[in-house]
């Protein structure tokens, strides 16, 4: 497919990785953002191609991984009622809550569907007048325009049997989050190509310039993510911590002016508490005061959840670089895909699941 | 989750007050939004996410790396002591886990 297949092209991977190993000549550690990247790179085992120098960490960038638990079993909650018809992205169906996850919960018979588009729901609600439809509005920047549409359409063609359970993360704060702590070990970032595709970088450039980290907002492919990786170890070696921008194809500096205009006018920022990491300022959106009739926490009195997750799950470490998969002794044992204790192994994007996922079961198989 | 798939914009259409069309990725066509990419046209590469595309792909800037690529290639050629800097005998092992 143009635009795909010759990013996947043998010969410029292997030109990318000849390149990098002239390049480099000290030890660095880079994080890639995000969980999309994460699972290419495990994927096609890039980081097993790179020099052993050079280590990868995987980033945050999982919004699945980082919904949190009690709004997990909020949804649960709600998508348990009879009147309700539950829509979701895929990716959350099998995310267990704190007894089930929406499958099991759909099992016992609730009515919970999968939808490719938020818009799919606006049909859904015009064909169900007397049914409640609640959409999981997840995901980070890169799903916000979409979810924000389908909010502002329905407000705008009265539909008001819809509401949005609203989890929505951002990428900068947790970047800050990260650096921030005594314990970072990061110190150059492959920035997260489809966030920026609606954000742009400037924010980045803030992040790059205060904390002296190159920051190269990189795509998915495997090519595409050693074009990252060189250009973030030459700004390392050169001693420039700038952001540059590798997935030029598809991100401008400005990002999507459209998109961002109908984000702020249905989303405003806020705190949000990330599985696994804890609360962030500044680090999500809710929705603005003119939209919170379309609010599902509002809407539906679920009341106070109570939750608490597994002592031996290290995926706060796991999300912010410090440590890797295998470090955890519950790693493919105790904790696998289809029995996730923590963030990290409940969608493929999470790393322990794509470490799993894609057999590395065993510590030797990758660099230590 | 915040996958984007390329894929070409094959027709143009009006649906519920919203700017659609059709997007080809591959053997298989599937409708999008496009209201965030007013400049996009027929026969435009955009990426789509979530159902909406959110970025129209610039053809230049695809076509960079690979002209990068082929540059560092002549160049290689043209200078056998800096190949072998580079480690001819790493290339081999590309494949290995360290």
């Amino acid at each position: 497919m143009k635009y795909l297949d010759e990013y996947r092209d043998e010969a410029l991977a292997q030109a990318l990785l000849d390149r990098i190993r002239r390049v480099q000549k000290r030890p660095w550690m880079l994080m890639e953002v995000c969980g999309g990247q994460t699972h290419s790179i495990v994927r096609y085992g890039v980081d097993d191609l790179l020099p052993k120098e050079i280590e990868l960490v995987h980033g945050p960038g999982c919004p699945v991984c980082v919904t949190p638990l009690e709004l997990i079993d909020k949804a649960h909650a709600i998508a348990s009622r009879s009147d309700v018809i539950f829509c979701s992205f895929g990716d959350m169906l099998r995310v267990p809550g704190s007894e089930s996850d929406l499958l099991t919960v759909r099992s016992r018979g609730a009515d919970v569907r999968v939808v490719y588009s938020p818009l799919e729901c606006l049909k859904i609600a015009r064909s169900h007048p007397d049914r409640q439809v609640v959409f999981f509005a997840i995901g980070f920047e890169t799903t916000a325009p979409a979810n924000a549409m389908l909010v502002s359409r329905a407000r705008q063609e009265g539909i008001d049997n819809i509401s949005v359970l609203v989890s929505h993360v951002l990428v900068p704060p947790a970047l800050e989050a990260i650096l921030d702590s005594p314990v970072n070990r990061v110190q150059g970032f492959l920035g997260p190509g489809h966030v920026c595709a609606i954000m742009g970088y400037r924010e980045y450039e803030a992040i790059s310039a205060r904390y002296k980290v190159p920051i190269v907002i990189t795509g998915f492919e495997p090519s595409d993510l050693l074009e990252g990786v060189l250009m973030a170890v030459t700004q390392l070696e050169e001693g420039r911590a700038e952001v540059e921008n590798q997935y030029a194809r598809v991100v401008t500096r400005d990002g999507n002016g459209a998109a961002q205009g109908l984000v702020s006018s249905v989303f405003e920022v806020c705190e949000r508490k990330w599985r696994g990491v804890g609360p962030i300022p500044q680090s999500g959106y809710r929705l603005r005061e003119e939209f919170e009739n379309f609010d599902a926490e509002r809407r539906f009195e679920v009341g106070a959840i109570d939750t608490q997750e597994p002592p031996v799950c290290i995926s706060g470490e796991v999300l912010r670089g410090i440590k890797k998969p295998h470090d955890c002794p519950a790693f493919g044992t105790d904790c696998t895909p289809a029995h996730p204790l923590g963030a990290t192994m409940v969608s493929s994007e999470g790393a322990c699941a794509a470490y799993y996922l894609y057999g590395r079961h065993h510590k030797a198989t990758t660099k230590g | 989750m915040c996958l984007g798939i390329p894929g070409q914009v094959v027709s143009l259409e009006e649906a519920g007050g919203l700017r659609m069309g059709k997007v080809r990725f591959g053997q298989i066509l599937r409708e999008a939004c496009l209201e965030y990419v007013p400049e996009v046209g027929e026969g435009d590469y955009v990426i789509v996410h979530a159902g909406f595309a959110i970025s129209r792909v610039n053809e230049e800037e695809a076509a960079r790396t690979y002209q990068l690529l082929e540059e560092m290639g002549q160049l290689q050629e043209l200078d056998p002591d800096d190949a072998e800097v580079g480690g001819s005998e790493d290339t081999s092992a590309g494949g290995e886990p360290h």
